[in-house]
């Protein structure tokens, strides 16, 4: 038995020296693994001596073990330190290589976008929603009936003529293309139970040219109640609400005298905020009134048990004006560049 | 209607610091509409002149100048000079005239700043102003010669106020409810309504005299809707006036500032009582007129030459004014020419009538002739002031045409005219109706100032309506005059009670699913106009029965749309032309279907009542079918080259990606069926269904329809019928399957078959071959070439395999694969590629 394979102090203190000296100089993980089989391999001086243990009198046995438990938990806890300072450093070289410019990404597919119109529509359409209101509709080609008569235009009455109606063939069978979305009031009156509150977004028609104003095709929202004891006040109220749910609570209403056949009294419907293009000031927004009561007659209700309110906006104008919209043709056009701009939001 | 102030101050007081913009304010709060505000943008000093002398200068160019020496002498400016010279073009003119100087610093309409300049060889010192340059007219013939409009003064006297241009008009819209308010007489109401400025009935301040002998009949045989077409006739006599004289200058100023050219002394002060009372008057060449007048319809067929001299052949509901020799006049619209006043006229008869409003309305349209006359008959003009209008006007004419009133005359009053059913205003209506607190004396007060008769009783209010106010027949027309008039800022402000609704139908919540997946997915919504071809009809929509518009903006796009794709083309053409190139559009919209069943129906039910069930039942079968559709398009590249990947094109399998997402969105899966259609390419389209039910379609356009559309590359389409697809899908809770923990097996299996066999079915087979164990197949791969026989094609599947209890092994997998294999070998022949 070799005197220098002798396990002393010196001896295991040496054996771990050199191992740990050995790992914190290794500087890949590859190199790191040898220097492991050299140190603490089977034939490793920590191993020679290990294996002299047996050889060693009863009386230091205890000692001699406990010295060469500490000198293995010593290397194996070298070893451990050293690999893990390796592998993150191997890491982040590996990272480091794997670096994209982030600004440079390229788009895997196009953005899709709603038309503002539309969400706009379903945006005003929700105010009422969470209001516990409901959401009517109708077809846009309409019988004369509920787009006249039920909502007391009379077949002479001048306002009849100036609605710049489109029109079916054969015209003796009084099909138009809507004027507006009031038709769905004498169909929600009819359809539903009382009390009614629904409004009813949609489609309309005039014969207009389409300009920066103009256009034949546009889309208004409508709303109606019809409940017991309701008055121009809840107007106001539902109104002034709708303003401050669309435009923020600065927002202020204003009702002025006005004549439909469907309301009476009528009112139209102003809208004020402090931050509309070309400062703050009163724009008109929409036409309401107490619903008239031979538009409840044409429903079969009679007008001495319930009343209700109605009004109706544009959402073109809507958008005009609270999105800085200048061109109404931007709106019927389908460029791209007009709802991408809007993305999903509006 | 435009309000000359100075005119409307006649009739109500206007305060001294009153402008257009606070009569705007107040007419508005009352519930007129503001319009534009018009001036006769001439500012000072423009100056009465008088010519000294002047000179004919003929010049190289041909024309000749006068060179004129003006005395423009004004006290005001004592140092300025008292003569000027100005050079003018016109040669109307003698010395001795009084003229229109504009001095330099002065600003003619335009704007035309006047100032001191070299021309022709002089210094022009100013300008001699036409009728025109003053915008007073369309005379440019001449300059205006103050003797013309009768007017002489001194000489530098301002011309401004003299000629009235100091004038200023406000122009409201009147809703057609008030046709009273076509009037100064209505308008100065208003404005004591809105300010309580105190106000004079102009038609209360003459004292209407009845002429007598002159024979006026009214025979309607055949009234419209059950009301005669004439209910008032006033005619009254003036002779001997001098229909050349001229029109006083604040009759021509103010005339001109309501929109109305001054023509001839008879035919502006007709005008003049016209805007002032709100009474369309007619004058007749007395000498003219052959025997007495009778108001008849006309006879189908029947002629009369109008004022403007256009022949108009007669419609039987057409009302007439007649003398012995004939028409003379289209009732209420316009005028025959064969009694018009003439400059030899001297003596005229005036007629103030009152006609149907639906009448007139009618015979306008009819005839396209909406008048000043028309427009105020069609929205109801006072019958009581018919008289004291007639009466304004003989006086007018005498005073400024030279005539003398005679006693020939006629009044003629239908029984009721002018006069209307009380209404009945329960004392809490008002209350009731808007929410504010309005006294029951208010409340009688202000329907009194309105010009109503009010009796009060226990129950309310019984309220007869003025002559001027047909429109007012029942308690919320009451309620409305009342809060207008309170104004509608006092109405307070409540939010109703909370209704409980029950949220976006299934429907609604599902075409929002539907609408924001799409966008989602990479697509960009528009809206299109629904206007189509017949021709874009037949071949997208396979109808030829679609719904024709009468009057349609544009004659070649008149029907309306059967599909989304004819609008979905067009616009993909104008991203085009404007450098778009790769485009993914996609539209949510009605379509129309005619169906078999007629729209429409033969009779409109009458309004203010429920129609019967049957009624009803018809009124809502006769608007066709018209289903909610989303359709998309794709063209150009679904992804462009970036750093690192090459681009894309879009394929139909986009526009079927798509169409997946949408249904997906509607809770349905679609299944394909390869078809054709005329517009597609013949061997990639296929009909979308749900279940048995075909609910879209998915395809690529027909090159040549793309080419012929200005669309470059390959155009794919989808199309989803979404009532359908919801209608498919149905509303049933969807009953979810159990998931297994199990380890899953997964296998390929290559099956050669015939190409003609749709590789869906091929899977189809598969999948009920291989048994409940199958949880997956795709389809990986598919084959053609070497090693496989023509005609024939390899298609490989990737299948996966659980159990939903055990750990599947690979025994069993291959099994159930077999099982599949052999079952598409018995169906369609399929073997298994070696």
């Amino acid at each position: 038995m070799s005197s220098s394979h002798e396990i002393s102090a010196e001896s295991v203190a040496s054996a771990v020296a050199a191992a740990v000296d050995a790992f914190a100089r290794a500087t890949t993980l590859d190199e790191l693994k040898k220097e492991k089989t050299t140190h603490l391999g089977e034939r490793s001086e920590l191993s020679l001596l290990n294996a002299t243990l047996r050889d060693v009198p009863a009386d230091r046995k205890a000692e001699a073990g406990k010295l060469m438990g500490e000198a293995k938990g010593a290397v194996h806890a070298a070893y451990q330190q050293a690999e893990a300072l390796l592998e993150a450093a191997e890491e982040a070289e590996s990272l480091l290589e794997e670096a994209l410019d982030m600004t440079a990404l390229g788009a895997r597919r196009h953005q899709g976008a709603r038309h503002p119109l539309s969400v706009l529509m379903e945006d005003m359409a929700d105010v009422f929603v969470s209001m516990g209101w409901e959401i009517a509709e109708g077809p846009e080609l309409e019988h004369e009936w509920f787009n006249f008569d039920a909502l007391n235009f009379d077949a002479d009455h001048p306002a009849r003529a100036m609605q710049d109606t489109f029109f079916v063939e054969p015209v003796e069978r009084h099909m138009v293309l809507r004027t507006h979305t009031s038709p769905v009031q004498i169909r929600s009156l009819l359809e539903r139970e009382l009390p009614v509150y629904v409004v009813a977004p949609g489609r309309v028609y005039r014969t207009d040219e389409l300009d920066a104003t103009h256009t034949p095709v546009f889309h208004q929202i409508e709303g109606i109640a019809i409940d017991k004891g309701l008055t121009m006040a809840h107007l106001r109220g539902t109104l002034e609400h709708l303003a401050r749910a669309m435009f923020g609570d600065e927002a202020k209403i204003r009702l002025r005298p006005n004549y439909f056949p469907f309301t009476e009294p009528s009112a139209e419907l102003d809208i004020w905020h402090p931050t509309f293009s070309g400062g703050a000031r009163w724009i008109e927004w929409g036409g309401c009134g107490m619903v008239n009561p031979n538009v409840l007659r044409a429903a079969g209700i009679d007008p001495a048990e319930y009343q209700g309110f109605a009004f109706g906006m544009g959402i073109e104008r809507t958008l005009m004006f609270r999105n800085n919209v200048q061109d109404m043709r931007d709106m019927v056009e389908g460029d791209v560049r007009f709802s991408g701009q809007f993305g999903m939001v509006v | 209607m435009r309000v000359p102030l100075s005119w409307l101050g006649e009739y109500v007081d206007l305060e001294k610091k009153t402008t257009p913009e606070s009569v705007h304010e107040a007419l508005v709060s009352v519930g007129l509409e503001e319009e534009e505000i018009h001036r006769f943008e001439v500012t000072g000093p423009v100056v009465v002149g008088e010519v000294l002398d002047f000179v004919d200068e003929p010049q190289s160019n041909g024309k000749t100048i006068r060179w004129c020496q003006v005395k423009v002498a004004t006290k005001d400016a004592p140092d300025a000079p008292a003569v000027r010279g100005i050079v003018c073009g016109a040669h109307n003119f003698v010395v001795g005239d009084q003229v229109v100087v504009a001095l330099p610093g002065s600003v003619l309409p335009g704007p035309f700043p006047i100032s001191a300049r070299s021309t022709y060889g002089h210094t022009s010192d100013g300008m001699i102003a036409s009728a025109k340059e003053l915008g007073l007219g369309d005379d440019h013939t001449g300059i205006l010669r103050l003797v013309t409009m009768g007017v002489s003064a001194e000489v530098g006297t301002d011309a401004i106020s003299l000629l009235g241009l100091d004038d200023v008009a406000v122009e409201v819209n009147v809703t057609p409810d008030r046709g009273y308010a076509l009037s100064i007489r209505g308008i100065a109401r208003e404005y004591h309504h809105a300010t309580g400025a105190n106000f004079r009935d102009p038609a209360l301040s003459v004292t209407p005299v009845t002429g007598s002998s002159f024979e006026v009949a009214i025979s309607d045989s055949a009234p419209i809707r059950g009301t005669q077409g004439c209910h008032a006739f006033v005619a009254r006599t003036v002779r001997g006036i001098d229909p050349t004289l001229p029109t006083p200058p604040f009759m021509v100023a103010r005339l001109v500032l309501a929109g109305i050219r001054s023509i001839s002394l008879p035919v502006d002060i007709t005008n003049y009582v016209m805007l002032e009372m709100g009474q369309p008057l007619h004058g007749y060449d007395l000498d003219r007129l052959t025997g007495g007048i009778t108001v008849r319809r006309a006879k189908s067929g029947e002629k009369l030459t109008t004022l403007d001299g256009l022949e108009r052949t007669l419609d039987s509901e057409d009302l007439l004014i007649t003398d012995g020799s004939g028409p003379i006049g289209l009732a209420g619209v316009m005028g025959g020419l064969s009694t018009e006043i003439t400059d030899a006229t001297r003596d005229v008869l005036i007629e103030a009538a009152g006609f149907d409003q639906v009448s007139i309305a009618r015979t306008a349209r009819r005839h396209k002739l909406p008048s000043e006359a028309s427009k105020r008959f069609a929205r109801g003009v006072d019958p009581m002031v018919a008289a004291a209008a007639a009466e304004r006007a003989v006086e007018l004419l005498e005073r400024y045409a030279g005539g003398t009133r005679d006693t020939l005359g006629a009044s003629v009053f239908e029984p009721g005219a002018g006069q209307y059913a009380p209404v009945h205003l329960a004392h809490d209506a008002v209350m009731a109706l808007t929410g504010m607190e309005v006294d029951r004396s208010s409340t009688a007060e202000i329907l009194r100032s309105i010009g109503a008769t009010v009796a009060e009783t226990d129950a309310g209010l019984t309220v007869t309506p003025p002559s001027w106010r047909p429109d007012i027949v029942d308690a919320p027309g009451l309620v409305e005059e009342v809060a207008r008039i309170v104004g509608y800022d006092k109405i307070p402000s409540a939010l109703p009670p909370a209704p409980s609704g029950r949220g976006l139908s299934h429907a609604q919540a599902t075409r929002r699913r539907i609408v924001n997946s799409l966008a989602a997915a990479g697509l960009t919504e528009v809206l299109t106009y629904p206007f189509v071809s017949h021709e874009d009809n037949v071949l997208f929509g396979h109808t030829e029965r679609d719904v024709v518009l009468a009057n349609a903006l544009d004659s070649l796009v008149n029907r309306m749309r059967v599909s989304l794709v004819p609008g979905l083309l067009e616009t993909a053409q104008r991203n085009l032309s404007r450098g778009f190139t790769s485009l993914a559009l996609y539209e949510v919209g009605l379509l129309f279907h005619a169906d078999s069943g007629s729209l429409g129906t033969a009779h409109i039910p009458e309004g203010a009542k429920k129609p019967d069930p049957k009624v009803t039942a018809e009124l809502y079968a006769s608007t066709g079918h018209q289903p909610w559709n989303v359709t998309g398009v794709f063209l150009g590249n679904a992804l462009e080259k970036t750093p690192g990947s090459k681009a894309r094109v879009f394929e139909v399998a986009d526009a079927l990606d798509a169409a997946r997402t949408a249904a997906r969105a509607a809770g349905a899966e679609l299944v394909l069926a390869q078809a054709t259609h005329p517009a597609f390419h013949p061997g990639r389209y296929a009909e979308l269904l749900v279940g048995e039910t075909v609910v879209g379609f998915v395809g690529e356009l027909l090159p040549r329809i793309a080419k012929a559309r200005d669309l470059v590359g390959r155009v794919s389409l989808f199309s989803l019928d979404i009532d359908a697809l919801i209608a498919a899908r149905g509303q049933q809770p969807h009953g979810a399957h159990p998931l297994s923990i199990y380890p899953a097996a997964t296998q390929d299996v290559s099956l050669v078959v015939s190409q003609d066999v749709p590789a869906a079915a091929v899977r189809d087979v598969l999948v009920e071959g291989c048994g409940e164990l199958l949880e997956s197949a795709f389809l990986v791969d598919d084959y053609r070439g070497e090693g496989i026989d023509a005609g024939q094609r390899s298609l490989t599947f990737a299948l996966r395999f659980r159990a939903s209890d055990r750990t599947l092994t690979q025994v069993e997998a291959t099994e159930a694969k077999e099982r599949g294999v052999a079952l598409a070998a018995k169906k369609f022949g399929a073997v298994l590629r070696a």
